[in-house]
């Protein structure tokens, strides 16, 4: 580039941008604690939290999967749908407890992922990019409307009956229930073992590899397909145990409820950076306190959430495509 | 030059055709075990595309290639690297976000005897192969004199060293054949000089058969033992350094032909 003289002034402008920013929301949460009290504003926090949280599960699928095969799988969303109804069926009609429902429910998702990548995926691996990303819109309407169906989960909203009785606790005036301990709880522990896998084991090297130099990594032995296999096992199941934590938190339960969630994780994912890891974590717990502080702070909150999720995703694409923890990506010539 | 039983890599009649046009045509060559060779060519040559058939980037269009007897034509890349065969590349390409020592690690691991349910389950028996296999790796480091640099990022180390942990790299496959693709464009002739020396040790020590394209007629000349030349994705030329370089059509095809008669 010829504009390099342009660099350091830019860089100026764009601290002064964060700067500014800082002190913008400094500013924005001493008034909401202003405007309604400390308890009020820190329970918000916290439940924007919780909502994080599960949103991040779903995000790390989106961003892993984008990471090693440059796909936004769109039937992820439906994954965490049927993630969350197989759970249904195992409390409901078989009586399990918690942690054998969310087994269950990534084990189903794990199978349920790796069936369509073999099947609307890896035929098209070779085709442009665009072809898959259609096809994945179409596994995703239809894994939406064949659920639907009456002899597979059918088209009414289900009650989801938790399979453990709600207890709340207040710790210095805020309210925590047993939920959000479970959903905090069984997500830190997730996001752990898949630091774990990615960090110290030699899958984890070679997915890391694969995402980086994909051609350099088959010719240094490494099986791509079982790679990609992998990958979105390892997202099929985040987002299964997100289903039913989601479930759990939310529990009414009907074919079409991963779309929401879906999307909004994966503009988190984007808001992050796509496929950086530690920015779906991230993108995902601003996504969910931006939602509940819009649902406690703005007049009709609860009705402009959505609108408000969709709004960061207009922002991020027109100040910082690559997203917080992105790196521009440089094309080679 | 070499016949069939005593080559570890036999090349016959190799074409590769992109729509039209021929990138390489009938290119044949044969290397015994523990060979030297060079490739050479002027640019667009098709000898990068030769070595992308070998290791299973490409498919070749027609034509055989035989690695100690069996096919690799139709093999996936990375069973092809397992069978002992490794490459750098002209652009180098390093897995740029990964500390040097996983670099090597990466490429080393396909030995490991663990999966991931082992690394998750038997804690004991993956630590002890983990060890192991950092171990190893840091002995490929210290043959190429990278041990200070192990947990740099790989895209902070300077180009040279980069070059360096390319190949450290591909060796840590544990390859019987080795193919570098340019492995001394852009060094400054100092670090060409160490280059070949670097080529000449690891050579004998990892006991290689070596197949190398290069531009620096000072490394082809300096170090293989046998060339082949090629042009427009035809073998013009194959002799020794000697006889290449006095071959008219070699210099032809690197002048071109109105110079040459002009000289």
């Amino acid at each position: 580039m010829r504009l390099t003289w342009l660099r350091t002034p830019l860089r100026i402008i764009a601290w002064m941008v964060y700067a500014a920013l800082s002190l913008v929301i400094v500013y924005g949460v001493y008034r909401l604690i202003q405007f309604k009290g400390a308890t009020y504003f820190f329970q918000a926090l916290l439940d924007g939290l919780r909502l994080g949280f599960v949103y991040a599960l779903i995000a790390l699928g989106y961003t892993m999967v984008y990471g090693i095969v440059r796909l936004i799988n769109f039937a992820h969303c439906d994954v965490f749908m049927v993630g969350a109804f197989s759970s249904y069926y195992a409390i409901t009609s078989y009586g399990w407890g918690i942690v054998p429902a969310i087994i269950l429910a990534m084990v189903v998702c794990i199978v349920l992922n790796i069936a369509i990548e073999r099947m609307a995926y890896k035929p098209l691996r070779n085709a442009p990019r665009i072809t898959a990303l259609i096809s994945a819109i179409g596994v995703s309407f239809f894994l939406e409307y064949f659920t639907a169906l009456r002899f597979v989960f059918g088209a009414d909203f289900l009650t989801y009956k938790r399979p453990f009785d709600v207890v709340v606790w207040n710790v210095l005036g805020l309210s925590i229930s047993n939920i959000t301990v479970i959903i905090v709880a069984v997500t830190l522990a997730l996001l752990a073992l898949l630091l774990y896998i990615i960090n110290r084991t030699k899958v984890g090297k070679a997915m890391r590899a694969t995402s980086q130099d994909a051609t350099a990594a088959r010719l240094m032995g490494i099986d791509i397909d079982r790679i990609i296999t992998l990958t979105f096992g390892i997202g099929a199941a985040l987002a299964g145990a997100a289903g039913v934590l989601y479930a759990i938190a939310f529990p009414q339960i009907w074919t079409f409820m991963g779309i929401m969630p879906g999307l909004k994780a994966f503009i988190a994912a984007v808001l992050g950076g796509i496929g950086n890891i530690a920015g779906a974590v991230l993108g995902s717990l601003l996504m969910g306190e931006i939602e509940v502080l819009t649902v406690s702070f703005v007049p009709f909150g609860s009705r402009i959430r959505d609108l408000v999720a969709f709004l960061v995703l207009i922002i991020v694409f027109l100040v910082k495509p690559t997203g917080i923890l992105g790196e521009p990506q440089v094309e080679k010539v | 030059m070499s016949d069939q039983s005593v080559s570890l890599l036999q090349i016959d009649g190799l074409t590769k055709l992109f729509g039209g046009l021929r990138a390489v045509s009938d290119f044949s060559a044969g290397l015994p075990e523990g060979a030297l060779h060079g490739l050479i060519g002027p640019n667009g040559a098709g000898k990068t595309t030769v070595f992308n058939m070998i290791t299973g980037i490409y498919v070749p269009t027609e034509g055989d290639i035989r690695f100690d007897g069996t096919s690799l034509v139709g093999m996936e890349p990375h069973l092809i690297t397992r069978t002992g065969v490794a490459r750098t590349f002209q652009n180098i390409r390093l897995f740029q976000d990964m500390s040097v020592l996983d670099n090597v690690r990466v490429a080393y691991h396909m030995h490991a005897g663990y999966n991931l349910a082992d690394a998750i389950l038997h804690l004991g028996r993956f630590r002890r192969q983990e060890r192991l296999q950092s171990d190893r790796a840091q002995e490929f480091l210290a043959v190429f004199n990278l041990t200070n640099r192990r947990d740099e990022l790989a895209r902070n180390l300077p180009y040279g060293e980069q070059r360096r942990l390319e190949i450290a790299r591909a060796l840590a496959t544990k390859p019987r054949l080795l193919l570098l693709d340019e492995p001394a464009a852009g060094m400054n002739p100092v670090e060409t000089d160490n280059l070949m020396e670097l080529i000449h040790f690891i050579r004998g020590q990892f006991k290689l058969t070596i197949l190398l394209i290069e531009h620096q007629m000072r490394v082809v000349m300096g170090i293989c033992e046998w060339i082949t030349v090629m042009d427009f994705g035809q073998v013009i030329a194959r002799g020794t350094p000697k006889e290449i370089q006095s071959n008219q059509r070699v210099i032809e095809a690197y002048l071109g032909k109105r110079r040459v008669r002009g000289l």
